[in-house]
């Protein structure tokens, strides 16, 4: 069944200290060319049927107010899965 | 006076809230997150836990649960609601109050008796306060951290609607040390701390007096049998 693909970031103005931590962690290896992390998420969703425009409008519904919280972050992308 | 309670799936204070409402003197009434019915009660408590695992964010699922909607309905109308802690994140994330709750800054849970103002005692919550009284009451939570944009945060100090400040510690990076909220019409109050795990001595914060006897919650659910009498 097809599958649509959205991604979540937090904000790029806020702290993110899951990121941060990561960061610190991933420093330790390498040559210090990672200066940072950001942690978001990414949701896979089936879908029952062909997706159409309107099931794309749905999907960017919910993205925005159930998938997201748009005060602490952003919905970067929603797309159909290859 | 029937204040209810409302259980989430990973709802782990309720059985405090509802204790808290009964020392209180008032009439404290289970409520269950899938239903429609709101049992006729004069208040709500939205209680603290980790609803849903805190899967997705701290409250959002809940947020989504069939009594909101009854919830929502009843806010707007004027019935007081109080969140805490995970209740505040329900309340955020249903856009009753304004802001968000994120990670704390440092990154691990705190577990703290924390010393709070209180901003704002034109609530059904904190009309048993006096103003800029200082109280101390439990803290324990990993995402209470309160963010909002500066024109939110410029309004919510200008309008008078921070309802507690954090003293002498900001234990989770939150902005303008902003512990709780009210909403316009004062009705909807939601706050990171526990008044609920002060009301009884011997199991309270410890206060200068006596270890563990402190009460200063008590009078958020005293406030309110008082403000729905009067009402």
């Amino acid at each position: 069944m097809p599958k649509v693909i959205v991604e979540v970031m937090p904000k790029e103005v806020l702290l993110d200290p899951a990121g941060k931590a990561t960061a610190r962690a991933l420093q330790r290896f390498g040559d210090g060319e990672i200066t940072d992390v950001r942690i978001g998420k990414r949701f896979e969703i089936t879908i029952d049927g062909e997706i159409t425009p309107k099931t794309l409008e749905h999907i960017a519904e919910v993205a925005k107010g159930v998938l997201s919280n748009d005060v602490i972050e952003d919905v970067i992308s929603i797309r159909v899965a290859d | 006076m029937r204040v209810g309670v409302i259980t989430f799936p990973g709802s782990l204070d309720d059985r405090d809230a509802l204790r808290a409402i009964r020392l209180a003197g008032g009439d404290a009434v289970s409520l269950w997150h899938g239903d429609h019915d709101l049992h006729g009660v004069d208040a709500i408590v939205l209680p603290g836990g980790f609803s849903y695992g805190d899967y997705l964010r701290c409250g959002a699922i809940a947020a989504h649960s069939p009594i909101m909607s009854d919830v929502v309905d009843a806010a707007n109308k004027g019935m007081p609601v109080l969140g805490i802690c995970n209740g505040f994140q329900v309340l955020v994330e249903a856009h009753l109050l304004a802001g968000g709750l994120i990670r704390n800054d440092h990154g691990t849970f705190v577990r703290r008796d924390q010393k709070l103002r209180v901003e704002n005692v034109d609530t059904p919550w904190t009309s048993g306060y006096t103003q800029g009284q200082e109280i101390t009451i439990p803290l324990k939570n990993g995402e209470g951290g309160f963010i909002a944009d500066d024109e939110t945060l410029r309004q919510l100090e200008g309008d008078g609607l921070v309802a507690f400040r954090y003293l002498n510690v900001n234990p989770n990076g939150s902005l303008n040390d902003i512990a709780g909220l009210r909403n316009a019409r004062g009705n909807v109050v939601g706050l990171m701390p526990h008044p609920e795990h002060a009301v009884e001595p011997g199991f309270g914060p410890d206060t200068p007096a006596a270890m563990s006897s402190g009460t200063d919650g008590l009078a958020m659910f005293q406030s309110v049998l008082r403000a729905t009498v009067l009402s």
